[in-house]
C-alpha cells in the first residue's frame, strides 16, 4: 500500500515537472503581452490576431505551418508505400541481401539528426541539386521509411503465408491477392508506420534545417528557431501551439480509451 | 510469395542513394581541402584546435551526465507503468509520450523562459535539467516495453526461494530490462552530443555543444571541417551502437 503511494507520488511529480512549460505556454496564450512570463490580464486577443492575420508576419507562419503540415503528409505517404513495399520485399530476401539491407535500414534510426542532416546536404551539394521543398521531402523520407519497414515486418512475420497461396490458387490474380489478403493484413502495420512517420516530420528541425536550402522555405521548426535567435518569439506562437497541444491531447485520449475499452470487452 | 523479393529493389536503391551515398560523401569531404585535393588538414584543425576539443569533451560530459540522469528518474517511472499491481491505466503511459508531439524548441524555450522567471541562471544546471526534460520520454518508453513484456515469473520465483525484494530487483529485474536500457542510452547519449538549438537556448548561447560547431561551420561554408566533425561524431556513434549491441547480447545470455 505504501509502495503504492509512494508511486503515485513519483509519477505525479514527473508528470507535472514533464507538463510545465505546455501549461506555462497556455496560460501566457490568455494574455496581450508580447513575451513569455509577462502577465497583463486575461485577453483572447493573440487568438484573434492567430485567426484574423493581424500580427506582422502573419503571412509567415501561417505558410511555415502549411509547409510543415504538407511536407509531413506527402513524405510519410512516400515512406509508407515504398515501406511496405520494402517490407514485402524484405520478408522474401533471404541470407546476406537480407543483412544488407536491414542494416542500411538501422542507419537512419541510429543516426542522430544532424548526421543525417549534414549527409544529405553534402549528397545534394555534391549532386548539385538544388535545395528547396523536394530535398526536404526526400530527406523526410529517408529518416521515416525505416519506421515503416519495421512496423509492417512484424505483421508478415505473424501472417499465415498459406492464405495468400490459397487466394492464387482459388483463381485470384496476383494483384487481386495482394488487395484482398495481403493489404488488409498489413494495414495496422501500414498505419502506425504512416503515424510514426508523421509525427516525426512535424517535429524535425536539425534535418530541414541542413535540406532546406536558401530559398525561404520555413517549417514551424525552423520558423521558431529562426524567431528566437532573432530576439523576441512571434507572440501568436502561444495559441497557436495551445490549440495545437489541446487537439493532440483529445485525439490520443479518445483513441487509448477506445482502445482499452476493446481490450477490457475482450 | 516466391518472387516478392525483388519487391525490395526500389528500397534498397533508395538507402544506398539517401543512405549509404551521403555518409560516405561525409568521409570523402572529410579528408579534402575546399578545392578537392585530398588533405589531412581538416582532421588535424581539429585535434589542435583547443576550442572543439574542450567542446568535444564537455559534449561527452554533458551526454554522460544526461544519459545517467535520464536513467535514474525515468527507470522508476518505466518499472512502475510496466507494474500491474501499481499502474492499470494505458493513459498514464500515454500521457508520458504525449509531450513529445509539442514542438521540442518552443517546449524548451518555455523551459528557459521559467528558469529565468525563477531567478535560476542559464548555465550548466539548466542545460542538463532542460536536455533531460526533452529525452526523458526516450528513455521511459524502451524500459518500459522490455519491463512490460518480461515475464513476472522469474521475479515471482526468485522470491519464493527466498531472495530479498532488493537482491530479485538486483539478480533478475535489472539484468532482464538490460535491452530497454540499451536502447535507451542509444537514444538519449548521441542525440544530446549532438543536439544545437536546444542547448543554445537553455544557456542563452553560453554554453556550446559540439551540435553547435557543425552547424556553425556548415552554415559558413565551411563544409570540409564540418564533415571531418560529423565523421568524428560517426566514428563515436560506431562504437557506443557496438557496446549497445554487445549489452544486448549479454543482457539476452543472462535472461537465458
Amino acid at each position: 500500500m505504501v509502495k503504492k503511494v509512494f508511486a503515485r507520488i513519483y509519477i505525479a511529480l514527473i508528470l507535472v515537472i514533464l507538463y510545465a512549460p505546455i501549461v506555462f505556454i497556455a496560460v501566457f496564450s490568455f494574455t496581450e503581452a508580447k513575451s513569455l512570463g509577462n502577465w497583463t490580464g486575461f485577453s483572447l486577443s493573440l487568438y484573434k490576431s492567430l485567426f484574423t492575420g493581424g500580427m506582422q508576419n502573419s503571412s509567415a507562419l501561417i505558410s511555415a505551418v502549411n509547409n510543415t503540415l504538407l511536407i509531413a503528409l506527402i513524405a510519410s505517404l512516400i515512406a509508407t508505400i515504398l515501406g511496405t513495399v520494402a517490407a514485402i520485399g524484405i520478408f522474401n530476401l533471404k541470407g546476406r541481401k537480407k543483412q544488407a539491407i536491414q542494416l542500411l535500414n538501422n542507419i537512419p534510426m541510429i543516426n542522430p539528426d544532424i548526421i543525417t542532416g549534414v549527409s544529405l546536404f553534402l549528397l545534394f551539394v555534391f549532386l548539385h541539386i538544388s535545395q528547396g521543398y523536394l530535398t526536404v521531402i526526400l530527406a523526410h523520407v529517408t529518416f521515416c521509411t525505416p519506421y515503416v519497414v519495421l512496423s509492417v515486418l512484424p505483421k508478415l512475420t505473424q501472417m499465415n503465408p498459406n492464405i495468400y497461396e490459397a487466394a492464387l490458387d482459388l483463381g485470384a490474380t496476383p494483384g487481386q491477392a495482394f488487395r484482398k489478403v495481403l493489404v488488409p493484413v498489413l494495414s495496422p502495420g501500414m498505419i502506425s508506420g504512416f503515424i510514426l512517420s508523421f509525427t516525426m516530420s512535424l517535429d524535425d528541425f536539425a534535418v530541414t534545417f541542413f535540406t532546406r536550402g536558401t530559398i525561404g522555405l520555413d517549417t514551424l521548426s525552423t520558423f521558431i528557431y529562426a524567431d528566437a535567435r532573432k530576439g523576441g518569439l512571434t507572440p501568436e506562437l502561444k495559441p497557436l501551439m495551445t490549440i495545437i497541444f489541446i487537439i493532440i491531447l483529445v485525439v490520443l485520449l479518445a483513441l487509448n480509451l477506445k482502445k482499452s475499452k476493446h481490450s477490457d470487452e475482450k | 510469395m516466391g518472387k516478392r523479393s525483388s519487391w525490395a529493389l526500389p528500397y534498397a536503391i533508395f538507402l544506398v542513394l539517401f543512405v549509404a551515398v551521403p555518409l560516405l560523401l561525409i568521409v570523402l569531404y572529410s579528408f579534402q581541402d575546399a578545392s578537392g585535393h585530398f588533405t589531412f588538414a581538416n582532421m588535424a584543425k581539429f585535434f589542435t584546435d583547443r576550442d572543439a576539443l574542450s567542446t568535444f569533451a564537455l559534449s561527452i560530459e554533458v551526454a554522460i551526465e544526461n544519459t545517467a540522469l535520464c536513467i535514474l528518474i525515468g527507470y522508476p517511472v518505466a518499472y512502475i507503468l510496466a507494474d500491474k499491481s501499481l499502474n492499470r491505466s494505458a493513459v498514464t503511459v500515454v500521457l508520458f509520450i504525449l509531450p513529445m508531439w509539442v514542438n521540442a524548441l518552443m517546449r524548451t524555450l518555455a523551459t528557459a523562459e521559467l528558469f529565468t522567471m525563477a531567478g535560476i541562471p542559464l548555465g550548466k544546471g539548466t542545460l542538463l535539467f532542460g536536455m533531460c526534460y526533452d529525452y526523458l520520454p526516450f528513455m521511459i518508453y524502451p524500459i518500459y516495453t522490455t519491463l512490460a513484456k518480461m515475464d513476472r515469473s522469474y521475479a515471482d520465483a526468485a522470491a519464493d526461494l527466498g531472495a530479498s525484494p532488493f537482491t530479485v530487483f538486483r539478480k533478475v529485474t535489472l539484468p532482464l530490462s538490460m535491452p530497454g536500457i540499451a536502447s535507451g542510452v542509444l537514444m538519449v547519449f548521441m542525440p544530446t552530443v549532438s543536439t544545437f538549438a536546444i542547448s543554445e537556448f537553455l544557456t542563452n548561447n553560453k554554453i556550446k555543444l559540439f551540435g553547435t560547431i557543425i552547424q556553425e561551420n556548415i552554415n559558413n561554408s565551411m563544409w570540409n571541417y564540418g564533415a571531418a566533425l560529423s565523421l568524428i561524431m560517426l566514428i563515436i556513434i560506431g562504437l557506443t551502437s557496438f557496446l549497445g549491441k554487445k549489452e544486448d547480447v549479454e543482457a539476452a545470455g543472462g535472461a537465458v
